[in-house]
């Protein structure tokens, strides 16, 4: 795993770090990192306490498990609850919490909601089980809707009449769009995602530059390559300049992935709108499949409650995803909301900025460097 | 009121309110109960705690209970039930892990394995083969470990009332007179070992059930540990105490000793030995090597100035190969586990919740 290795290695990182400090700014900037995965390499390497004072992280809404809203998660509960259904998921949508429930609790009392590692899994239960419906519950920006594309593809040339998908597949550039479109959002500059840009590669961020004045590093996920994007950022800003730089050069065309991007057009239509947690209804933000494939979307086939429903009242994941308070500054973070109990989304998935705050950062920044001093 | 003072009382109020008794009002029982986390320490304390008592120490029935029957040998009793699936895997089969699982429970608190109890549940339709083969692991593993099966009971249950087979084996074991192995007797400056890399038994029965698509070469590590016990006590007399890192893995191990000694332990990420296999495998999943559970390693807190002597008899102890020091017992914040990065931060390591799930992307 050398590959993996020079991206954590502790003397690059040195060299990155120092390289920061010179181009620290005088007044305090605030750098969102929009991807869950950057959010969880942070804390889980405790990268906000290596930057300078005046140098802050914002986390933003890229976790797609964080932004599906309740109603959808009630609609799932309400698909898996079906008699003869299997639903199908990735593991971290079990726990994440619906009005009445998760589908761990679902799954306890009774429905059939099965752990698959790819959409082909859920296809592969669908032929082996040809008494029972199969239903992928689908989530995520362009970088995993590609395979649920694939999947649906694949489904009707193999004529698997009982697979069908749950298609909450989302597009990444709306969010950002609302989250710049409100006048007082305070942010600096943008920390690009890796692995959705791998797919749609860095055009579509070229509105942050151009109608917004802000720059935006496109990063990998190991340390060192948000550290470094950290740096071109803090470059951009102190050279006046706003433009779309690719930090993630190793795997990011700024061209995307024409064919994964063309399987995407054969699949999907973009909804007029869809609902997300915490930034509600957003224009052109959504995936369905195109009419033509409405024999595999299990919002044709069975029909789900499709009600909007609001966040619970004390639950404050829609601020935390807009970068507006830190996940500790909740007022449940960490008593009524853990991991255990989750009452947000945030709260759930490894990726969510309270969920990784929770699991890694739970330290006072003075007693982290306490703990990392005079180590024997 | 400065930012950082606000986060200090936020972190006070959420220290608090984790150092509450977990509360327990599930229906129904969850995977998530059973995965070693926050989740089963809920269950085991208000179902069985509640309602069974304490062991004999006050601990909340512990993995080894240690009785005091007279005299200054003491005797150590535990049992174990053991599913897994696949029952088969690369490094060993749920035959020898009932025996090792077992007789580790025993050496953990110093004891040396005296005799085994196999109690087994059997599907209808069981292939009487793979039984046989079964209870041949159990024989070698027995031998190996030099304790014996003295007694035992089968039964059959009909179809679905159990998946294939299960396992339970209960173990008594004697330990010597002047041996008392105890969070208690943790002490700021300990420094803790680890027997060898981390990961490699979860993840071998996680590739073995091939739902990932992923191949690696990935043995278990499942194996007796009462022999490296005993060459660590004579290395490291004034070893304070000892557990193998099973389910949950290191870090859910850890968390239980800072809380039951009342300090904080400071693990330093360069020194963490994994395999480059494993470390790849559970990169892909998204998993951390050190939630991911060992069958034959176990974690020693040992004196600092008897630290390098433990290593050593260690690493020359065919179980002890990849042994390292990998983290010193801090006398606050109590109940804290962090971890030193190799890039110079620090950050929490926390009690798993529920079952590690891949994550998504």
């Amino acid at each position: 795993m050398t590959f993996l290795d020079d991206h954590r290695d502790p003397t690059a990182a040195r060299a990155v770090l120092d390289a920061i400090a010179g181009l620290a700014p005088d007044t305090p900037v605030r750098l969102m990192e929009v991807c869950g995965g950057h959010t969880h390499t942070i804390y889980r390497h405790g990268l906000e306490q290596l930057l300078p004072a005046t140098v802050g992280l914002v986390h933003g809404p890229g976790c797609p498990v964080c932004v599906l809203p309740l109603g959808r998660v009630d609609d799932a509960i309400a698909l898996a609850e079906r008699e003869g259904v299997v639903l199908a998921c990735f593991g971290d949508l079990l726990r994440v919490p619906g009005s009445r429930g998760s589908l761990l609790d679902a799954r306890a009392r009774g429905a059939d909601v099965r752990v698959v590692y790819s959409p082909l899994d859920a296809l592969d239960l669908a032929v082996a089980r040809p008494e029972r419906q199969v239903v992928f519950f689908a989530v995520g920006f362009e970088t995993t809707a590609p395979s649920t594309a694939r999947t649906v593809l694949r489904a009707r040339d193999e004529g698997v009449a009982n697979f069908s998908v749950f298609c909450n597949h989302v597009t990444i550039a709306p969010p950002l769009r609302a989250l710049l479109d409100t006048p007082d959002h305070q942010l600096d500059g943008f920390i690009g995602p890796g692995h959705v840009s791998t797919v749609v590669g860095t055009t579509v961020y070229d509105f942050v530059a151009l109608e917004h004045g802000l720059p935006l590093v496109v990063a990998g996920f190991e340390p060192l390559d948000v550290l470094t994007a950290v740096a071109m950022l803090l470059a951009q800003l102190r050279e006046g300049r706003c433009e779309v730089e690719n930090e993630y050069e190793r795997v990011v065309r700024r061209e995307g992935n024409p064919v994964a991007l063309a399987l995407l057009d054969e699949v999907f239509r973009t909804r007029p709108a869809f609902e997300w947690r915490g930034l509600g209804t957003l224009p052109d933000s959504g995936l369905a499949l195109r009419p033509e494939l409405a024999a595999f979307d299990a919002e044709e086939r069975f029909g789900v409650p499709g009600a909007t429903v609001a966040d619970p009242r004390v639950c404050q994941c829609g601020q935390v995803l807009r970068g507006v308070i830190e996940p500790w500054e909740c007022k449940v973070f960490g008593t009524a909301c853990t991991p255990e109990t989750p009452i947000g989304t945030c709260m759930v998935s490894s990726e969510g900025a309270c969920a990784a705050y929770h699991e890694y950062g739970r330290l006072h920044r003075d007693v982290a460097v306490e703990l990392g001093r005079d180590r024997a | 009121m400065s930012a950082g003072d606000e986060q200090a009382r936020a972190l006070a109020r959420i220290e608090a309110f984790r150092d509450r008794v977990p509360r327990f009002d599930d229906a129904v029982v969850t995977l998530a109960h059973g995965a070693g986390g926050k989740a089963t320490a809920a269950l085991v304390e208000d179902v069985f705690v509640s309602r069974l008592g304490r062991g004999p120490e006050g601990d909340p029935l512990a993995d080894a209970a240690v009785l005091d029957p007279s005299g200054d040998e003491r005797l150590a009793f535990t049992t174990d039930a053991f599913v897994v699936t696949p029952r088969r895997f690369p490094g060993g089969s749920v035959g020898h892990l009932a025996v090792h699982g077992t007789v580790n429970d025993l050496a953990m608190v110093g004891a040396r394995p005296e005799a085994l109890s196999l109690a087994v549940v059997l599907e209808e339709g069981f292939a009487v083969a793979e039984l046989r083969d079964l209870v041949d692991d159990i024989a070698a593993a027995a031998d190996v470990a030099g304790v014996r099966v003295v007694t035992g009971d089968t039964k059959v249950v009909g179809r679905g009332a159990v998946d294939g087979v299960c396992l339970v084996t209960a173990g008594i074991g004697r330990i010597p007179a002047g041996r008392d192995l105890a969070a208690r007797h943790v002490r700021p400056g300990d420094r803790l070992l680890v027997s060898g890399t981390l990961g490699d038994h979860g993840m071998a029965v996680m590739l073995a059930r091939g739902e990932l698509a992923l191949e690696a070469d990935i043995s278990s590590d499942t194996a007796p540990l009462a022999p490296l016990v005993e060459e660590l006590l004579r290395a490291a007399p004034g070893l304070r105490w000892l557990r193998d890192a099973t389910r949950g893995g290191v870090a859910t191990v850890v968390n239980e000793l800072a809380d039951a000694a009342g300090v904080a332990v400071v693990l330093d990420e360069v020194a963490l030995p994994v395999r480059p296999a494993v470390a790849g495998a559970c990169d892909l999943l998204g998993i951390d090597p050190l939630y991911v559970a060992n069958e034959g390693k176990l974690l020693a807190v040992v004196p600092a100035d008897e630290a390098e002597a433990a290593l050593h008899t260690a690493r020359t102890h065919p179980l002890g190969a990849d042994a390292a020091l990998i983290g010193e017992v801090r006398e606050s914040p109590a109940g804290v586990v962090a971890l030193a990065t190799s890039f110079g931060s620090t950050r929490i390591v926390d009690v798993l919740v529920g079952d590690p799930l891949p994550r998504i992307c």
